[in-house]
């Protein structure tokens, strides 16, 4: 089984006096994982919303040009 | 085989398997990076030279394959589009540039921390730092060659030949360890023992990141991917009735 190879929290966030690169890196990752995975979502909002209201508009405008139909007939 | 990369092609299809596989995907992909990251960083026993300062391998290593594996897998959309015009394949290789283009990023920024105490800078020109800038840059550069054009097939074609041409690179960063002097060391070996040069212990929180790092990257480009698919294809029925039902949803909320 494997082992906590430091002894202590403290030792574990020295990282054996190399923190000031060990953590950036971990750091980093916690930034590539965020942005390969958070403006998808939030563009899959925004898509819906915007298709919505595309549709919204088709629909809005289909009803209008019935309308107009009528009118001239 | 054929029948499954037939139905692949079909957007409806895609988005449907996408839906059906991320609930796997988040899960298989956040027990890997978890388990993997505190076991490299804690339970991983420290290299005898480089002390703690070598767990960024942890990083540096899958991220160097994303960019590889992300670029091969644009190389093979892309030979889709120019062959069989398959448009699946240009939303595909549209939504992976971004992915492949960050974890380039992390790979370089990763690789010069950890020059900075192991070689005593953060950048040198050799080969394989080199040729692996040059791909950040050709990864940059099929991002901005799509915008360029306001017709989307042109675009495809264009960024598919561009990816074609910027493959060549690939192969050349692979080998640019044993091709030419480098201050980057070639790829270790792992071993099954614990005298190996790289136990187990050493090289199996790497799996674990490393099968993250893939599954990662399968969760991003299935999401953009699939919100391409919603835009291109909005005019057909299936994705109004998408756009419908998320409506009544967002009106259950409010």
């Amino acid at each position: 089984m494997p082992e906590f190879q430091f002894d202590g929290f403290s030792a574990f966030l020295d990282m054996g006096g190399y923190a000031l690169y060990v953590w950036p890196v971990y750091i980093l990752f916690a930034m590539f994982f965020v942005i390969t995975v958070v403006p998808p979502l939030l563009g899959r909002k925004k898509r819906l919303k915007q298709l919505k209201a595309r549709m919204a508009r088709a629909d809005f405008d289909r009803h209008h040009d019935k309308n107009s139909e009528g009118e001239s007939h | 085989m054929w029948q499954w990369l037939y139905k692949l092609g079909s957007p409806k299809w895609f988005y449907d398997l996408g839906n059906r596989s991320l609930p796997w995907l988040w899960g298989v992909t956040l027990f890997l990076l978890i388990i993997g990251v505190i076991w490299g960083l804690a339970f991983a026993p420290p290299d005898y030279q480089m002390g703690d300062n070598y767990r960024i391998i942890y990083m540096h290593v899958p991220a160097a394959g994303l960019m590889k594996g992300c670029f091969y897998m644009m190389a093979l959309c892309s030979a889709a589009v120019l062959i069989w015009k398959v448009k699946m394949a240009d939303i595909v290789a549209k939504a992976i540039a971004p992915i492949g283009t960050m974890a380039t990023l992390l790979m370089l920024a990763s690789g010069s921390l950890w020059g900075i105490p192991t070689w005593g800078t953060w950048w040198i020109w050799d080969a394989r730092l080199t040729s692996s800038l040059l791909q950040f840059f050709i990864y940059m550069g099929i991002i901005v060659l799509r915008s360029a054009f306001d017709s989307q097939d042109t675009a495809a074609r264009a960024c598919a030949v561009l990816t074609l041409v910027g493959v060549v690179n690939i192969p050349i960063i692979e080998y640019s360890v044993e091709w030419w002097n480098t201050l980057h060391q070639g790829a270790s070996s792992l071993g099954m023992r614990d005298t190996s040069a790289n136990p187990p212990e050493i090289w199996i929180p790497a799996f674990f990141t490393g099968f993250g790092f893939i599954g990662l990257f399968f969760i991003g480009l299935i999401l953009r991917s699939q919100n391409e698919i919603l835009w291109r294809e909005r005019r057909t029925q299936w994705v109004r009735d998408i756009v419908t039902d998320t409506v009544d949803h967002g009106a259950a909320d409010a």
